[in-house]
């Protein structure tokens, strides 16, 4: 790698970034409006990884399914083992935001992010 | 006999997804006499079936999906006892004077006429559908706006097919691209008529390249095909007035249509009243209070300008409070000699359209043309801003303190361009 271009995922303004190796080895990268870009530059060329998010269903509650992410990002090949686990879930209402759904998959924690309120059935 | 219930307020909200709920929140701190009211059985809109992060990075300095962003609201709403309505539908809006508005609604406690001195507008946008945007041929079962497939999927967990082709590349259709790619649909084409993407350069990155999903740009679905269920579709390359070119169509095999072909500003209501549109943005013409020409009514979120930051749409709905409330203060605002803001080189648009000069004030506006390496800039206070890329799909937001707009106090006009930098 002489010299990659990057559109940074961070955050909306999608900052185009270069990606260097400085003459010591070191990682240059230019065009990012914050440290984060930098940040993610980096990582991105050495070890790219992915927030991954999907729904789970729920019985007994306000709404049939809750939405759930990893609490941080995940390798980009451990994508497709976080989606299985979360399809072979089924969770009873209540259910709160933050709450761990899956505990450490791929170097993360499943957690909810909707809120499910439990409903008294006929 | 129908008994009708007469109740009076300060602020009527309309819609209650991020920018009405923010209005509400903010009417209510403010001291104002607030009532929310959405015809939908639930608060949120869309942020609601969001389930994707990238929520909240300016309003709250953290990353959060479109569900945790606006619970974090509902949260608010609740301590401060803001009044909602849900399952309400407006049937009309009266203009009694200037500082009187009647707003019909019909709820499931009964009819209630509420009687208001100043209007917020929140009512969102709608999907363009696929009559909009010359597909013809079969009508079979299958075909989906990018917001429907985004309830069924992220709300009640189904999938609304198997093998996908996406009309446009709007953020909404590609982030339901990654979504269909997540939960094991086949995305077969993302097919888009402009020669460059619609949505956020980040989502064609993380939603499109990671999964391998290719995109036709310059290209369009001339026809669906199928008896009961969608079957194919028919794509054919477009020349540079956007016309299909005769021998270049090709087939897709596929069984559902993803329609991501934009959102139109939702304000049939209020054009019954006079409402004047600026032909840009779709939306209205507003002063810098977000307050439209009809005295005391104020639009933001997404009936304002197409946003593409639910941040952005919760900072319209906090300034048409704030906006509400100095209107209630001077019984109307009070007349300036409002200086038009006005569309430089390649800029598509720029909204509020007139401001005071003598307030800080935020400016949307969208390029109309890819360009690198530029910079942005308001001559008559000497403002720039260097950028190395500005696409239609982002939005420019800028922020111009009282101070800086004094440099142009002589000035007839504010306008924005873009140009080249050396």
């Amino acid at each position: 790698m002489s010299e990659r271009e990057l559109t940074c995922i961070i955050c909306p303004a999608s900052c185009t970034l270069k990606v260097s190796v400085e003459p010591g080895g070191s990682l240059k990268v230019e065009g990012a409006l914050c440290p984060r870009g930098v940040e993610y530059a980096k990582q991105e060329v050495t070890d790219p990884r992915r927030i991954v998010m999907s729904v789970v269903k729920v019985v007994g509650g306000d709404l049939p399914t809750v939405s759930v992410k990893t609490n941080r990002p995940v390798p980009k090949k451990c994508i497709q083992e976080v989606m299985k686990a979360t399809a072979s879930i089924e969770l009873k209402a209540p259910v709160e935001i933050g709450q761990v759904i899956i505990k450490d998959i791929c170097g993360a924690d499943v957690v909810a992010t909707r809120r499910v309120k439990k409903v008294n059935s006929m | 006999m129908i008994e009708v219930l007469e109740l009076n307020y300060d602020s009527v909200v309309i819609g209650a997804g991020p920018a009405g709920i923010a209005a509400a929140i903010r009417a209510q701190e403010l001291g104002l006499k607030t009532v929310l009211v959405e015809n939908r059985d639930l608060l949120g809109g869309i942020p609601l079936q969001c389930v994707h992060p990238g929520f909240g990075l300016h309003y709250f300095r953290e990353d959060l999906t479109g569900t945790e962003f606006i619970y974090r609201f509902f949260d608010k709403m609740e301590k401060l006892g803001v009044e909602y309505l849900l399952k309400s539908h407006v049937h009309s809006i009266e203009l009694v004077a200037h500082n009187e508005k009647i707003v019909n609604v019909i709820t499931p406690q009964g009819v209630m006429r509420l009687k208001t001195k100043t209007l917020i507008y929140t009512a969102g946008a709608r999907e363009r559908h696929i009559f909009e945007i010359n597909v013809v041929g079969d009508r079979p079962a299958g075909i989906y706006t990018a917001g429907e497939a985004q309830t069924l999927m992220d709300i009640y967990g189904i999938i609304p097919g198997k093998e996908i082709v996406i009309i446009g590349s709007g953020d909404v259709g590609l982030i339901m691209a990654r979504r269909f790619a997540l939960e094991g649909a086949k995305v077969k084409a993302v097919i888009e008529l402009m020669h460059y993407p619609g949505g956020l350069m980040r989502n064609i990155v993380q939603c499109l390249q990671d999964y391998d999903i290719p995109l036709y740009l310059g290209h369009v679905v001339t026809r669906v095909v199928g008896k009961k269920r969608v079957e194919k579709v028919i794509v054919a390359k477009v020349d540079e007035k956007l016309k299909p070119i005769k021998g270049t169509e090709f087939e897709i095999p596929c069984d559902t249509v993803v329609l991501a072909a934009g959102l139109i500003p939702n304000l049939d209501m209020l054009e019954k009243i006079g409402l004047i549109i600026d032909p840009y943005t779709r939306g209205p013409i507003v002063n810098e209070f977000l307050e439209t020409n009809i005295p005391g009514v104020f639009v933001a979120g997404n009936a304002l300008v197409i946003n593409d930051l639910v941040d952005y749409v919760v900072e319209q709905g906090e300034l048409a409070a704030e906006g509400a409330r100095y209107f209630i203060e001077n019984d109307g605002i009070p007349t300036i000699d409002w200086k038009p803001v006005v569309r430089g080189r390649n800029i598509r648009f720029i909204v509020p359209h007139y401001i005071s000069g003598k307030r800080d004030v935020i400016l949307y506006a969208r390029v109309q043309q890819p360009e690198k390496n530029v910079i942005v800039a308001i001559p008559e206070i000497g403002w720039k801003m260097k950028q190395f890329n500005v696409r239609p799909a982002e939005m420019i937001r800028v922020k111009l303190t009282k101070r800086l707009l004094e440099r142009a106090s002589s000035a007839e006009k504010i306008s924005m361009e873009v140009i080249p930098s050396e």
